[in-house]
């Protein structure tokens, strides 16, 4: 079985609106996937039900072996910890420091002091903010701040990345590096990326697989490296 | 131990939200406190009222005196009689001879005028104790219609509008009571549910980085906990420190020595003790409900 599998997916709200119409896609385990398409495409949908943010009309959601429709709203939290996520605005706690706000996810789970200690250290190492575990999030640049929300996504070290606009608040140069910085991720442990952006030189520079979503309906599925486009996507 | 671990971090972020956002804590506090001294003096009164008409009431009795003469199985077929009424509490058997000794104790002149008489002229009497005071006046009339019984005397009027009286205050107290809890139960839960308000980004955060819902719930359970705790102190002071004072202050009654005050210790534990415990599980209550609206999608 593939690592993430959607089989018809229909997604309407309540107030009527279809977002998603018979969306199918797989993904294997420790693929790079970007999810391009307008705003109101469905993209924001479609990434949210990954991680049961919302739940499909009709349809399976399949994440690592979980029917994500099915999980009750009490066992959401199993599901959270395999998967990280990282967000457009960032979602730090402002009162927590650079340390506190990644230790979080390990304290939620449980986890003992002396075991925290060094992954979250392990973690700010690998996104470079290692000399600023004092900090607090108001006291960092944005891209510092993405830095903080990618180590906490990584710290419990999840099979699967979910990146919601990582970089839609960031200049170039800056979502150059956060780029960087998630590429590592994904080459040297292995982590399955799936990354919604509107960003078309990151789509075009990286040369990775990529879902077009359209008006609810999956417009194309292009293999690693054939999708360019000059179009603002 | 897992589960050890989560608890204690729990009561740790507590104590640090409660210090950090202090502010709105300082304003829960206040809203308990303020709420809680209110409940004590309500529950001050009403204990005191209550005590007050509960213990005029048990002065009330019925006194029922015997026709002249009469023999030992009469008395005694009346006194079952009498006792196989649903409303008797106890029924007590006072002889002339008994009568006569009260009164020359009483009065020497009285003494002095029973003993110049050959026969005791008094009546013996049974004093009958009534469970329901408000039924006093069908339970005389019933015992008056029995053979053998001559008079029957229970204060009548007064009796009757005193304990109508009686009644409505204490309804109308036990009514005010629960309507204070019942407000204040409402104050401080809405308190908590602002401060909570304040908050919900940092439940949402919680949620998406894998905290269960118990391991979210249990920090603001514990604060809500704080919180109320914290709220009663200042009520408990006033509680024990103004009830003791004003008790001794005022002798221990009020106006007449009819109306005498509950003794201070233990009842201004137990009122303490309601407090304190109102004062947590409103809080805890509240905070769990508050956070639980954060908690579906």
């Amino acid at each position: 079985m593939k690592f993430i599998e959607l089989k018809n997916v229909n997604k309407v709200y309540k107030n009527g609106v279809t977002a998603l119409a018979d969306v199918s896609i797989s993904i294997d385990k420790g693929e790079f996937v970007f999810v391009i398409g307008l705003t109101a495409s469905g993209k924001s949908t479609f990434i949210k039900m990954l991680y049961r943010e919302e739940k499909p009309t009709k349809g399976t959601v399949m994440v690592g072996g979980l029917n994500v429709g099915k999980i009750r709203n009490r066992k959401v939290y199993k599901l959270r910890r395999k998967i990280g996520i990282v967000f457009q605005d960032f979602k730090l706690l402002p009162k927590l420091t650079v340390y506190e706000n990644v230790a979080f996810a390990l304290e939620c789970v449980g986890m003992k002091d002396k075991d925290i200690r060094p992954k979250v250290i392990n973690a700010l190492e690998r996104v470079g903010l290692k000399d600023k575990v004092r900090s607090f999030p108001g006291e960092l640049s944005g891209g510092e701040q993405q830095r903080v929300c990618i180590a906490r996504a990584i710290v419990n070290e999840p099979k699967l990345l979910i990146c919601d606009e990582p970089t839609g608040n960031l200049d170039p140069k800056t979502s150059k590096e956060i780029m960087n910085v998630i590429e590592g991720i994904n080459s040297d442990l292995g982590t399955t990326i799936i990354m919604a952006t509107h960003d078309k030189d990151i789509v075009n520079r990286m040369k990775k697989r990529v879902l077009l979503i359209e008006h609810g309906v999956l417009a194309g599925d292009f293999a690693k490296g054939s999708y360019k486009t000059n179009e603002s996507v | 131990m897992r589960a050890f671990r989560i608890f204690r971090r729990s009561v740790r972020d507590a104590f640090k939200s409660v210090i950090r956002n202090f502010s709105l804590s300082f304003a829960s506090i206040m809203c308990t406190t303020i709420t809680l001294i209110l409940v004590s003096l309500s529950l001050l009164c009403a204990a005191n009222i209550n005590n007050v008409t509960k213990s005029i009431e048990d002065e009330l009795s019925i006194v029922v005196y015997l026709e002249k003469d009469i023999d030992e199985t009469s008395i005694d077929n009346i006194k079952s009689d009498i006792e196989s009424q649903k409303n008797i509490e106890s029924v007590t058997f006072k002889s002339k001879t008994e009568w006569k000794d009260q009164m020359s104790e009483y009065d020497e002149s009285f003494e002095t005028v029973l003993d110049y008489l050959d026969e005791n002229p008094l009546l013996d009497s049974f004093i009958l104790k009534v469970k329901d005071v408000e039924k006093i006046g069908e339970t005389a009339e019933y015992v008056k219609s029995i053979s053998g019984v001559d008079v029957v005397k229970y204060g009548e009027g007064m009796v009757e509008s005193i304990i109508k009286a009686f009644s409505v205050i204490q309804k109308v107290v036990v009514i005010v009571v629960i309507a204070l809890i019942l407000v204040t139960a409402f104050l401080i839960s809405n308190t908590i549910k602002l401060t909570i308000f304040s908050r919900r980004s940092a439940i949402e955060i919680m949620r998406l980085v894998g905290a269960s819902n118990i391991a979210i719930k249990i920090p603001f359970i514990v604060e809500g906990f704080l919180i109320g705790v914290i709220g009663a102190i200042i009520p408990i002071c006033i509680t024990i420190y103004g009830y003791v004072i004003s008790y001794s202050l005022l002798n221990g009654h009020i106006f007449s020595n009819m109306l005498v005050l509950l003794k201070p210790y233990n009842f201004v534990f137990y009122v303490s003790g309601i407090l304190l415990i109102l004062g947590a599980v409103v809080g805890m209550i509240g905070s769990l409900l508050a956070v639980r609206k954060y908690l579906k999608i």
